[in-house]
């Protein structure tokens, strides 16, 4: 295979991390940063295209150079959802950015870097490269975290993330050194292989100190302290991005790690059920007691983390497809919220909180109409694809024997009713005070709108297909 | 094809009313009532093709709707679900007429009841337990936004106590539900019939609690039934209709439709304490009743009381009982349905509850008095109205399970007269003391065509039962047969009687 070949393996990264440099390039030159982002989104369509091309083309699909990285339906479906996210993350920021000032090129360059990072780590059949990959998603998140570098607060955020951060690959890579000591390789299949003859309890050191840091990574309980501080801390528009894009790139190295190369291993199930079950309670208690609508979503991903990680405990196909099928749900849910919360955030993130949603129904019926079929999906109300999503969540748990998680999962999207639903209670049943003036939503915002809203519906209503393509991922988990 | 289309054109002409313009709310109400009334009509089509002796579904439709795993968009109706569908469709033109003094967001108002409607008759219709359960949730949305948004004093509390109540009984049918599919690898009810010897054991007994909770939870039944006096009490008058008349139904309905067939043994173990619970909720929900200082109240109190009766029929296990149970579903939904119409009408006078507030009121207010006297009698079962049939087969029927049962559960039909009357007496009779009751305007033309059918149907009920039992009998007599006699119901009678003799 030529050399040229084995980089259209990786044409979406190619694609934005040639487009990220453009932009960096241009930067200093172009005095409206708006059209960086254009390029962005550019870049990020074309490389939508491409993967899109080359999974049903079938040429670049399989592995490449020497088995570090893998073409496969897996692959592809996150890629493209990361590249989905980041582009609906660029569209709402384009009015963020202006308002508070900060619009420059770098921000969308960032993203692009964050995507390529998240796209390795999602076709990487190799420890080492799921480490780069993830280094370079990770860098460029704590930097966007702290974009906004006059406000306190998101200097908090992207601090504590790095200090964190840092501390959590520590982990992951302490633990890739011990299964490459233990099994004498990097590469998932081939460790796969050498398990049977390896040392076993330095096999299983690895793999819990690989799981401290993943679990940090989709910030599942008991290592999710950092997740309300930097998500409050950080500009809406990067929340929304790093609630949806990094997280799933995270459960896709954690998928692809854990069930492809450490199987046999099994050892870690009860480390994952309980990793599960913590994260949903702590999620949705913790966000019953919130008063920033930031701080409440960032808690309530928190509890979606433990729901996948209840669907990935079941460690089987359908298991795996569930939670890929919850990780797109989630994603578009999210952005969603996230946007209208981003819309509505006011001057340095004045109004962010939920009771400066009082009244919202009144002041702006199509924002809180929107904003509530999020919640709503979020709550997991039939129809919207929250709901299918954890249905088929439970159905994997119980069709795995493990019916006792499938209902704490629903007492805990019951529970989950009660801080969305208040929400909804503010916007529609209590009037404001002294209302805010509501801006109207620009254009890039009413196409992020939309889109999400229709597919929140679709993956609710028409879910076939989505869930087909992440069964067709799943396969190669069995 | 005819009943797919009534159930789903309210969610049709929900969507089309979005089109009209917030600031012609007139057309709304009219194009919003036109599309109640519609499918009214179209729901006499179901009634008039309805085959009375056919004990099967009728109106079958199954489409595959979901690959994986296997769910249908799968629709039919028994005589059971006809009668249920149809007094939903009969409210609902109704309890819009009645909310014409609506003025705020009048647009989402009526979009949610008729998103409501399809909901509630998805309920009744759904022959696939995933597709049940869609129906299920969906409907408890928009009653949420109705009591939360236009409901009274305090509407919020009651609406998120209405939501999680439900919510919390329906996660664990959720998992029961898949469940069954685990091992029936169906959603379909027909199917999971034929296979109910797959659950059986303690297997049988969990899977029954779990559909028995959610049910009785939405019925409700005591102890469980905390949400029902502030959801009934806030709601805005029609949401308290629908929600008394119809969604409560939703769960005796359940326990008809699921708990009973699917579950036989599990339903004929439990059911003692389940009777027992039936019978605190008959006599405790009319002595609360009782003592009730607000309307509303005393009407939402006297909920628990009725349906306590329909719970005793269900699970007594016998035909007479059990079409005395689904009758008296359906007198349930008339008489309090109209007994809160005729309340809202008061309140949209005088804006209070308060007995204490009124007396005297048949002196300003002659046909509303007498009208509400017509609905106060039909709720205490009065024969010839509705109420009396229901409540007399129910009766019989548990007295042939248990004679104990009927001596508890007849009490309650004194207390029942004792403390609506008491109340009539109190608002409508005496001397009018508060001057603020004097000059209230009697009922106009559109408040008697509120009530006018309600009391009507509450009369064709009462005289004419045997036209209503007719399609349903073949359909109670084969849940019955399907249940079987459990060991423990004593002087066990065989399961027949004679039509006609009611």
């Amino acid at each position: 295979m030529s050399y040229l070949d084995q980089t259209l393996h990786l044409f979406p990264e190619t694609v934005l991390a040639v487009a990220g440099t453009l932009i960096m390039v241009l930067s200093p030159t172009v005095k409206n940063a708006r059209w960086l982002g254009r390029i962005a989104l550019f870049a990020l369509v074309l490389a939508l295209f491409g993967s899109h091309v080359s999974y049903h083309h079938g040429e670049y699909m399989g592995s490449a150079f020497d088995g570090l990285v893998t073409n496969d339906a897996f692959a592809i479906l996150f890629r493209q959802l990361f590249i989905i996210v980041a582009a609906l993350a660029v569209l709402s920021s384009f009015d963020y950015l202006k308002r508070e000032g900060i619009e420059t090129g770098e921000y969308y360059a960032l993203i692009l870097f964050s995507v390529v990072g998240q796209g390795l780590m999602a076709c990487s059949t190799d420890l080492v490269m799921i480490f780069i990959g993830l280094e370079i998603s990770s860098i460029s998140t704590y930097i966007l975290t702290g974009y906004r570098r006059h406000d306190a607060r998101g200097i908090e955020a992207a601090l504590k993330y790095f200090l964190l951060g840092s501390f959590a690959t520590g982990f992951l890579l302490y633990g890739i050194a011990l299964v490459y000591g233990a099994t004498g390789s990097t590469n998932l299949a081939a460790i796969r292989a050498a398990i049977p003859q390896a040392n076993g309890p330095l096999v299983a050191m690895g793999a819990a100190l690989m799981f401290v840091g993943m679990a940090f990574k989709v910030s599942g309980a008991p290592f999710q302290v950092w997740t309300p501080d930097v998500y409050q801390g950080a500009p809406t528009p990067v929340t929304a991005f790093m609630s949806a894009a990094p997280k799933a790139a995270a459960f896709a190295m954690f998928l692809r790690v854990f069930l492809t190369g450490l199987t046999p291993a099994a050892g870690y199930f009860w480390l994952l059920w309980g990793c599960a079950v913590l994260s949903m309670f702590v999620g949705n208690l913790g966000a019953l007691m919130q008063s920033n609508i930031k701080r409440m979503l960032a808690y309530s991903s928190i509890a979606h983390a433990g729901y996948v990680l209840a669907a990935f405990t079941t460690r089987s196909a359908m298991g795996g497809a569930a939670a890929i099928f919850y990780l797109a749900v989630y994603s578009v849910t999210n952005v969603g919220a996230f946007l209208v919360v981003a819309h509505l955030a006011g001057k340095d993130e004045s109004t962010v909180a939920i009771s400066d949603y009082r009244g919202l129904g009144k002041r702006h019926p199509v924002l809180a109409a929107c904003f509530t079929i999020f919640l709503l999906s979020l709550l997991g109300v039939p129809l919207t694809g929250g709901f299918f999503g954890k249905f088929y969540i439970v159905t994997s748990a119980v069709a795995a024997g493990l019916p006792g998680l499938a209902i704490i999962t629903m007492i805990n999207s019951a529970i989950g009713a009660y801080y969305y639903l208040r929400v909804v209670v503010t916007m529609y049943m209590e009037d404001a005070e002294s209302p805010a003036a509501t801006p109207a939503v620009p254009a890039s915002g009413t196409l992020v709108l939309i889109f999400t809203v229709i597919g929140v519906f679709a993956l609710g209503v028409f879910p076939t297909m989505v869930l087909e393509w992440a069964s067709q991922a799943a396969d190669i988990l069995k | 094809m005819l009943l797919t289309l009534v159930i789903l054109l309210p969610a049709v002409s929900a969507l089309a009313l979005l089109t009209i313009p917030s600031s012609q709310p007139e057309t709304i109400r009219r194009a919003g009532f036109a599309a109640a009334l519609i499918v009214f009509m179209l729901s006499l089509g179901l009634l008039w093709q309805f085959e009375s002796n056919a004990a099967g579904y009728q109106f079958e439709s199954d489409l595959p709707w979901i690959g994986i795993p296997d769910i249908h968009f799968h629709l039919g109706i028994d005589g059971i679900s006809l009668w249920l569908i149809l007094l939903t469709t009969f409210l609902m033109p109704i309890a819009l007429l009645a909310s014409w003094g609506i003025t705020e967001r009048v647009k989402a108002f009526f979009c949610l009841f008729l998103l409501l409607e399809t909901g509630m008759m998805g309920v009744f219709a759904s022959l696939d337990l995933f597709l049940f359960y869609v129906f299920w949730e969906v409907s408890l949305v928009p009653m949420y936004f109705i009591i939360g948004v236009w409901g009274h004093g305090r509407r919020v509390y009651a609406a998120i106590k209405f939501f999680l109540f439900t919510m919390a009984g329906s996660t664990l049918m959720l998992v029961a539900i898949v469940w069954l599919y685990r091992a029936a690898h169906t959603f379909s009810v027909p199917a999971l019939l034929a296979h109910r010897e797959l659950f059986s054991g303690p297997e049988q007994g969990w899977l029954f609690l779990a559909f028995f909770v959610a049910f009785a939870i939405k019925v409700p039944m005591f102890p469980l039934h905390t949400w029902l006096p502030d959801a009934h009490t806030e709601a805005p008058t029609a949401g308290s209709v629908m929600l008394a008349a119809v969604m409560l139904k939703m769960g005796t309905y359940g326990m008809v439709r699921f708990c009973l067939p699917l579950f036989p043994e599990a339903a004929g173990r439990h059911a003692p304490w389940i009777i027992a619970l039936a019978l605190i909720g008959i006599v405790y929900g009319a002595l609360v009743a009782m003592v009730q200082p607000n309307i509303k109240k005393l009407v939402a109190y006297s909920s628990v009381s009725h349906l306590g009766f329909v719970v005793l029929g269900v699970f007594a296990f016998n035909q007479i009982a059990m079409d005395g149970a689904v009758y008296q579903m359906l007198n349930h939904g008339i008489s309090t349905g109209g007994l809160f119409l005729l309340v809202g009408m008061l309140y949209d006078r005088r804006h209070r509850f308060e007995i204490a507030e009124y007396g005297g009121l048949s002196t300003p207010m002659p046909i509303y008095t007498s009208f509400f006297l017509f609905v106060t009698l039909s709720s205490i079962g009065l024969p010839l109205l509705n109420g009396f049939v229901g409540e007399f087969l129910v009766l019989v029927g548990a007295s042939q399970a248990r004679f104990v049962y009927s001596i508890i559960a007849g009490t309650a039909t004194i207390l029942s007269a004792v403390y609506m009357l008491w109340m009539y007496q109190r608002v409508f009779l005496g001397e009018n003391t508060n001057p603020a009751n004097a000059n209230l305007p009697d009922l106009s033309l559109r408040e008697k065509t509120v009530a006018i059918p309600v009391m009507a149907m509450a009369l064709i009920m009462g005289v004419a039962s045997g036209w209503f039992f007719k399609p349903m009998e073949a359909s109670t007599a084969r849940v019955v047969k399907q249940t079987g006699v459990p060991a423990h119901v004593k002087n066990a009678a065989p399961a027949t009687y004679e039509g006609g003799t009611r």
